[in-house]
């Protein structure tokens, strides 16, 4: 069986450093199997968050060889396991221990974003009716896992650390998705504009390009909010 | 909005754990695009050798004013200053300039390259502040939205000298420079009509598009061409220096224009 090594941090928000552990590796694993591997048998008390294991939780994202990306999708075979695999928490939010980072403020943004509130009913029973090729834009967006990838790549963020004046592109996919809808009645322009800063947002298609779920963020999501 | 407490590593110019050729790309295109600027302003000084049999360059097309016998317009204005170059394509780049300059595909793309804002996806830059398009000057790339009306003008204006360069002293024919002509519209229609902007004004700016069927089967094919518009936007740059360039080339005796029929 061939071995890779793994050169994984070890930390909390005092500091840390890189460790590197060796472990055996077979086809088909991916990076978060052998993370469990080093886990089980090497490092007890690493620090890993990890659900479904699909691809669909959003929980295990890390950054692997600088890029991030979701632990549980990615296979070692497509990494190069003749020098060390380099896996670090997201660098985008404040870190909790090892490969753990505290994503909450994510979830206060959300709340800013003004909620679906439907136009008036289409017939007097209180229902609407929509038609497939109208949701059909929208749907693209509601494929979102909510890994936070795309904030942790967004440079606003990751470099220039303007949380508290941009929401990142994760929150224009969940307004556009809002915006977007055939029945969704409320205005969100402004605040996209002037408190949630859209403006900030320079286009370089980071988020699509690290996004697992292939969302087009930029393109059909970020784009066509600035045109509105 | 919420403050968040990030402790997060302060990277510097170029730092990064990435270890692929992070670089190379936006290389390419800090090359390319200069390359191009080179050229074209070149091209564009020389104020002759544009024109050859019915084939007009595109870096002079429409031909406003400059030739008495071919402009639309006329000669040289009397207003132009003395002490200034004269060259018709001093009329026409700013507008096709300033549609690319402004174009959002490539903002991404130059921000990266010639201003390292970021160099690359997770690599450190090298200035700590940061103003987006927020404000001035970069808030002005937002009049992209009215050089595309520009730019639909310019399509139309180059079919039309394609057309052109299939006829030869009266007469239909076919030279290869009628076909690099066509070629260069062609390239230059699939990024324009591929444009972001005008996917958002035919029918991206509805929430409900079944209700507009026109509208509907505008914005999806627009959406077909605005999926590869970064490919279209390399290939029409391209050919469009290509196409001065073998315009040029035929005018100076340089090369022959094969004539197929």
């Amino acid at each position: 069986m061939a071995s890779a090594t793994f050169r994984i941090w070890r930390g909390n928000k005092n500091g840390g450093e890189f460790k590197d552990y060796a472990t055996e590796v077979a086809p088909g694993m991916v990076v978060l199997d052998a993370v469990h591997e080093i886990q089980a048998t090497q490092a007890h008390d690493l620090a890993v968050r990890w659900n479904c294991k699909a691809g669909k939780c959003g929980s295990c994202s890390a950054e692997i060889n600088g890029m991030p990306k979701l632990m549980c999708m990615t296979r070692l075979s497509t990494l190069p396991l003749n020098q060390p695999i380099k896996v670090e928490p997201m660098r985008s939010f404040p870190l909790i221990r090892d490969l753990a980072t505290d994503v909450s403020w994510n979830y206060s943004v959300k709340t800013q974003i003004k909620p679906f509130r439907p136009r008036k009913p289409d017939t007097p029973d209180g229902t609407w009716r929509m038609a497939q090729a109208d949701v059909d834009r929208v749907q693209e967006f509601r494929k979102c896992i909510e890994c936070f990838l795309c904030q942790d790549v967004c440079h606003v963020l990751r470099n220039h650390h303007l949380h508290s004046q941009f929401i990142g592109p994760r929150f224009f996919v969940y307004a556009g998705a809002l915006e977007m809808h055939p029945l969704d009645d409320e205005n969100r322009l402004r605040e996209l504009r002037d408190s949630q800063g859209i403006g900030y947002c320079n286009i370089t298609k980071c988020c699509t390009k690290v996004c697992p779920e292939g969302i087009h963020i930029t393109d059909n999501a970020i784009i066509p909010l600035k045109e509105r | 909005m919420h403050e968040v407490d990030v402790q997060v590593t302060k990277f510097k110019f170029g730092q990064t754990s990435r270890i692929d050729l992070w670089w190379a790309q936006p290389l390419t295109v800090l090359l390319v695009l200069s390359a191009f600027v080179a050229y074209a302003t070149w091209a564009a000084f020389q104020g002759v050798h544009y024109r050859f049999g019915p084939y007009l360059s595109p870096l002079y097309s429409p031909e406003l004013w400059g030739n008495p016998l071919t402009a639309w317009i006329g000669g040289k204005p009397g207003w132009y200053p003395s002490w200034l170059v004269f060259s018709p394509a001093f009329f026409i780049l700013p507008f096709p300039g300033g549609f690319r300059v402004t174009c959002y595909y490539y903002r991404g793309a130059y921000y990266k390259s010639f201003w390292a804002d970021p160099p690359s996806c997770t690599v450190g830059e090298p200035r700590k502040t940061y103003w987006g398009e927020r404000k001035l000057p970069l808030i002005l790339q937002n009049i992209h939205r009215y050089f595309l009306y520009i730019a639909l003008f310019f399509i139309a204006d180059l079919a039309y000298d394609a057309w052109n360069g299939f006829w030869f002293n009266g007469h239909f024919g076919m030279g290869v420079g009628s076909i690099v002509l066509l070629v260069d519209v062609v390239l230059l229609g699939g990024y324009t009509f591929g444009c972001h902007s005008l996917r958002h004004r035919v029918g991206g700016v509805l929430d409900r598009l079944s209700g507009s069927p026109v509208r509907k089967k505008a914005h999806d094919c627009v959406s077909c061409l605005n999926a590869r518009h970064m490919t279209w936007a390399w290939c029409s740059l391209c050919w469009v220096a290509f196409t001065d360039f073998y315009v040029r080339a035929c005018s100076m005796g340089l090369i022959r224009d094969w004539r197929i029929f």
